[in-house]
């Protein structure tokens, strides 16, 4: 008990800013009038998630603890991507402040603070030196994304969403828990270091083997990831858009971290049998290598047939999972590095185009493509930035999404032997990637203006958008900023427990 | 701020000043995007007549750093850091002059173009940015960067300043671009990943000098550098381009508008023969000698097939569109011979075919809007009524033919010369295509000219041309009035440079024997 008064809590004040913030705008909520807008809570959230984001940065310097016999971390790696996790979330909350379904937007409280939650899961997870605390943090971020896909309690398609995503999880979670048991089975304890240590001496690659597949196959429901990729354009396109945008930003980098925590730390130490016995990681490699390459494939391919914007930019998640999980394939000494930055450039892009696109789901009501058309008549400004922010989602140079992509190439190229295969499917699927995104340009600058002008962009989405589309610059132009931060964390040294 | 970058970026200025100019003031953004492609003309000039004196275009690099991507003290301190870099040689400054000259000369041109004219010019002064940037560049990383700067800004001219089938004209420019885009960065990255530097003269030393060698962050092996070749001059084949992935060419062609098609032709297709030279011979000599023969015969077939399907098109934008097939496979022709002749004739080619296809578009584009059609089977008799026109047209066609005296024929001369040493078999073929290209290009053009007149251009508003552009469209077609002076002055400047280079070849020659020598030296010998 006396571990618990010692330890060092302000190790863990970003989560503890989190966490107060959804508390106390509940309770707000709670105590305010039932008539009064919900809009300030959401701003609150969102200063909440900036106030967390500082917390962080100002805490890259200090030395790598863990607290709680090794259940909590604060090592490089989870400083990093707490970063883009708390990034990714502020965004995603100025979206809940302009958020105005048809129906009326009388949940907009529960959606600040359910949001807070789930970021909360998600930063728990990256700290997380534990299967039992990366177990209950994950399912901290999918059970309140669950409620959040299902806000719009009247709309029926938001009602589907919410079941899909919650029949889907709940498999996805039995599996991976399945999957944790042999772990526990095998090694008799819960803490990642001692299972990496355990697992060194035990010789069950099979036993093991199963264990990874149960682990993986979980994960990628997580991840959105082909074969259990299903879920995600019936969820995408029934949640909010502000919750789509969530999920396809914060809960994918969760998903990357727990993938990280998990197999990198468990796996990499473990023998195995066959191909490749000095690690049960890189034995396992071409069944990640295929998986990355039929998730680029698929979720490009299919993208090209979408009209609704929502389903078009799940597909497109899909295939930047495909990208990130290719990076991760490699296994090269730029692995987390690389997964880093293009997560960083993923928020920035993303969570612009999303800002754009909940703008006129707003206004419309409609989420079909020709909703954009003309869009650069009456709002050029706007045009130009949803045009940025698809570029930089097709990868062209001058905007962060080449940068990222340049490096996960490198990372492809650079072992040996390379993955060139992999990478002329992230090369080919990109060029594919190009007729959907560039078909959306032609939509906004080439079509004749059809519907009434839009409205002016509220202060909530103007903000997105602007720290999105300087993000998306900054990164394309200056990667050196970016790259500068991740300098910081020395190659993530300190990853192993 | 230094010269080059000043040179490269100059044309941004003209694009934040547009930004401010009302959109219905058409003769304001004529104006100014027309301006504001004098400033790196004006640049590239000076470069040029300064090199000609002797300037070492050395002392013009200049480096920042960029972007470092790892921190990897057990390597040498520069690997993975990727530093802003441009650099001239001869060659680069060659194709930069060309492109300075015909950006100025299509913003001239874009009198044409009607609608939307603000944007148009915004995106015609981000191509040349791109393009300028592209030869400008000293690091694969930043050459790739601006080649995908025209990608973009070609995408949007053509598809949205095109003709009618302007949309699919601008995805298969995407698409096929984009592959080799594709393929090229694949490339760049092996390369990148397994030296450690972007920068072209790093490359060449690390992958040449047996010492330096020793610092390859992994060593490449002989197949490996024939697979990084060979999908080098596969992507570049994707742009030059070679003949079974030539579609887009024909479509971009016909359907873009006539000033961009200027710049297209004219520089953007040189693009990839500047790629071939500079970093086929450049950075793999040896692995090229492999590729010397297949090239060559590439070459040959590009020349025959684009010229045997020229003499059959019956449309005037069709038959110059598969004579640049043609045209560039004499590029090919020249770069197979991999001898002194032959490189230089793939310059000189080049250059040529920028100059000779920017002057046949540009009368196209006089051509489609003054008379609404450039159906051959539909014009003829034009001389009569347009005598100035028609005789730039003749000239353009003569050019195109390589009559001697005029820059085709320097071009394809040497090229030949190149190909006639080392494989005299094949070049007697290649030569045949030469012969295709007096009878199409006369027969087209004299038919224009001279030809039965068909149609009465007094009253042409009932000619329903299959391949009316936008442009066109919103211009009402009166008489056909002879060209203006405003035409006339950039295909006089065209014919005038034409002449120079084709009496004058040294002009080119001068800049580009340094780098010949030392490419020479790589091949061995």
């Amino acid at each position: 008990m006396n571990d618990v008064w010692q330890a060092n809590w302000s190790m863990m004040a970003p989560e503890w800013i989190v966490l107060a913030a959804a508390v106390v705008l509940l309770l707000v909520d709670l105590a305010m009038p039932k008539e009064r807008s919900r809009r300030p809570l959401a701003w609150g959230a969102a200063a909440g998630a900036v106030l967390a984001l500082i917390a962080t940065a100002v805490m890259i310097p200090a030395e790598p603890v863990s607290i709680l016999h090794d259940t909590f971390r604060l090592d490089g790696f989870a400083k990093a991507f707490k970063l883009i996790l708390l990034a990714g979330g502020a965004l995603a909350l100025l979206l809940v402040a302009e958020w105005a379904p048809k129906e009326g937007s009388r949940y907009r409280g529960e959606f600040a603070y359910m949001m807070l939650f789930a970021l909360l899961g998600a930063m728990m997870t990256a700290s997380s030196g534990d299967l039992l605390t990366l177990f209950v943090s994950i399912e901290l971020l999918t059970v309140s994304s669950y409620i959040l896909a299902g806000l719009r309690k009247t709309a029926t398609s938001s009602n589907e969403a919410a079941l899909k995503y919650v029949i889907n999880g709940g498999i996805a979670t039995a599996i991976m828990l399945f999957g944790m048991s042999y772990v526990f089975g095998l090694t008799g304890t819960t803490k990642l270091g001692d299972i990496a240590r355990q697992l060194q001496e035990t010789n069950e690659p099979y036993m093991l083997g199963l264990a990874f597949l149960l682990l993986l196959i979980g994960v990628s429901f997580k991840l959105a990831t082909v074969p259990f990729h299903m879920w995600a354009p019936d969820v995408y396109e029934g949640a909010p858009v502000p919750a789509t945008a969530f999920f396809s930003v914060v809960s994918k980098t969760a998903g990357f971290v727990l993938l990280l925590r998990l197999f990198v730390t468990i796996f990499a130490a473990a023998p195995a049998e066959g191909r490749d016995p000095s690690s049960l990681l890189l034995s396992m490699q071409p069944v990640i290598t295929v998986l990355a390459g039929l998730t680029m494939i698929i979720g490009n391919v299919v993208a090209l047939r979408q009209r609704s914007l929502k389903r078009l930019l799940a597909y497109s998640s899909i295939a930047h999972a495909g990208y990130l999980l290719a990076g991760f394939a490699a296994m090269s000494w730029a692995m987390i590095d690389s997964l880093w930055i293009y997560l960083l450039a993923y928020v920035f892009m993303n969570i612009g185009a999303f800002a754009i696109v909940a703008h006129i789901v707003n206004e419309t009501g409609s989420d079909d493509l020709d909703g954009l058309a003309g869009l650069y008549r009456h709002r050029p400004l706007l045009a130009a930035a949803l045009g940025l922010f698809l570029l930089s989602l097709a990868g062209i140079p001058g905007t962060a999404g080449f940068i990222a992509k340049l490096y996960l190439f490198i990372g492809l190229v650079v072992t040996e032997p390379g993955h060139y295969v992999l990478a002329a499917v992230m090369a080919v699927t990109t060029v594919i990637s190009y007729v959907y995104y560039f078909n959306l340009l032609v939509q906004l600058f080439f079509r004749p203006a059809s519907l009434a002008p839009l409205r002016r962009l509220p202060a909530g989405l103007s903000t997105a958008v602007v720290v999105c589309a300087l993000g998306t610059l900054a990164i394309g132009w200056a990667p050196g900023l970016a790259y500068d931060v991740l300098a910081q964390f020395g190659h993530f040294g300190d990853f192993f427990p | 701020m230094s010269f080059l970058s000043l040179l490269v970026f100059s044309p941004l200025l003209g694009i934040m000043l547009l930004a401010f100019v009302r959109r219905t003031d058409a003769k304001m953004i004529q104006w100014l995007g027309t301006a504001a492609t004098v400033p790196p003309l004006l640049l590239a000039l000076f470069a040029f007549i300064q090199a000609g004196r002797g300037f070492r275009l050395e002392q013009l690099d200049e480096a920042h750093d960029w972007v470092r991507l790892a921190d990897l003290p057990f390597f040498t301190d520069a690997a993975y850091v990727i530093r802003y870099e441009l650099g001239i040689d001869g060659l680069s400054l060659l194709f930069i002059v060309l492109t300075a000259v015909l950006g100025t000369l299509a913003a001239v041109a874009s009198l044409l173009v009607k609608v939307e004219k603000k944007g148009y010019f915004m995106w015609l002064l981000a191509l040349e940015i791109g393009m300028l940037g592209v030869f400008a560049a000293a690091n694969f990383i930043w050459f790739f960067l601006f080649l995908e700067v025209t990608l973009v800004a070609m995408f949007l001219l053509v598809g949205k300043w095109g003709g009618f089938e302007r949309e699919r004209a601008a995805y298969s420019y995407l698409l096929y671009n984009g592959l080799g885009s594709a393929l090229l960065l694949v490339v760049i990255a092996v390369l990148v990943a397994r030296t450690g530097t972007a920068n072209f003269a790093l490359l060449r030393d690390m992958l040449h000098n047996p010492i330096a060698e020793g610092q390859l962050i992994a060593p490449l092996t002989s197949e490996a550098r024939h697979w990084l070749l060979g999908g080098l001059l596969l992507a570049f084949a994707f742009k030059l381009p070679a003949v079974p992935l030539h579609r887009w060419l024909i479509r971009v062609h016909v359907e873009a508008p006539p000033p961009v098609v200027m710049l297209h032709a004219g520089v953007l297709l040189k693009i990839a023969a500047y790629g071939m030279i500079r970093f086929g011979i450049g950075l793999f000599p040896d692995e090229f000698r492999a590729f010397a023969g297949a090239i060559a015969v590439l070459g040959v077939i590009n020349i025959l097939y684009g010229a045997l399907l020229a003499l059959r098109q019956r449309e005037l934008k069709h038959v110059l569109a598969y004579s640049s097939v043609s045209h560039m496979g004499v590029v090919l022709v020249g770069l197979g011979a991999l001898n002194e002749a032959g490189i230089q004739g793939a310059v000189f080619q080049s250059v040529a075919h920028g100059l000779i296809a920017a002057l046949s578009f540009l009368l196209v584009g006089v051509l489609a809007n003054r008379v609404g059609t450039t159906d051959i089977r539909r014009l003829g008799g034009l001389a009569k009524a347009m005598p100035l026109f028609s005789g730039y047209l003749l000239t353009a066609a003569l050019a195109l033919l390589g009559l001697p005296g005029l820059a085709g024929f320097v071009g394809e001369f040497t090229a030949f010369l190149g190909l006639f040493e080392t494989k005299p078999a094949l070049a007697a073929a290649g030569a045949l295509g030469l012969i295709f290209a007096a009878v199409y290009s006369l027969r087209a053009i004299l038919d224009i000219t001279f030809g039965r007149a068909r149609e009465r251009y007094e009253s042409p508003f009932n000619l329903r041309g299959p391949q009316e552009s936008a442009a066109s469209l919103s211009e009402p077609r009166g008489t056909a009035i002879d060209l203006q002076a405003k035409e006339a002055v950039p295909a006089f400047v065209l014919v005038a440079l034409i002449v120079v280079v084709g009496v004058y070849p040294q002009l080119l020659a001068g800049p580009l024997a340094a780098v010949i020598e030392t490419m020479m030296n790589g091949l061995g010998g």
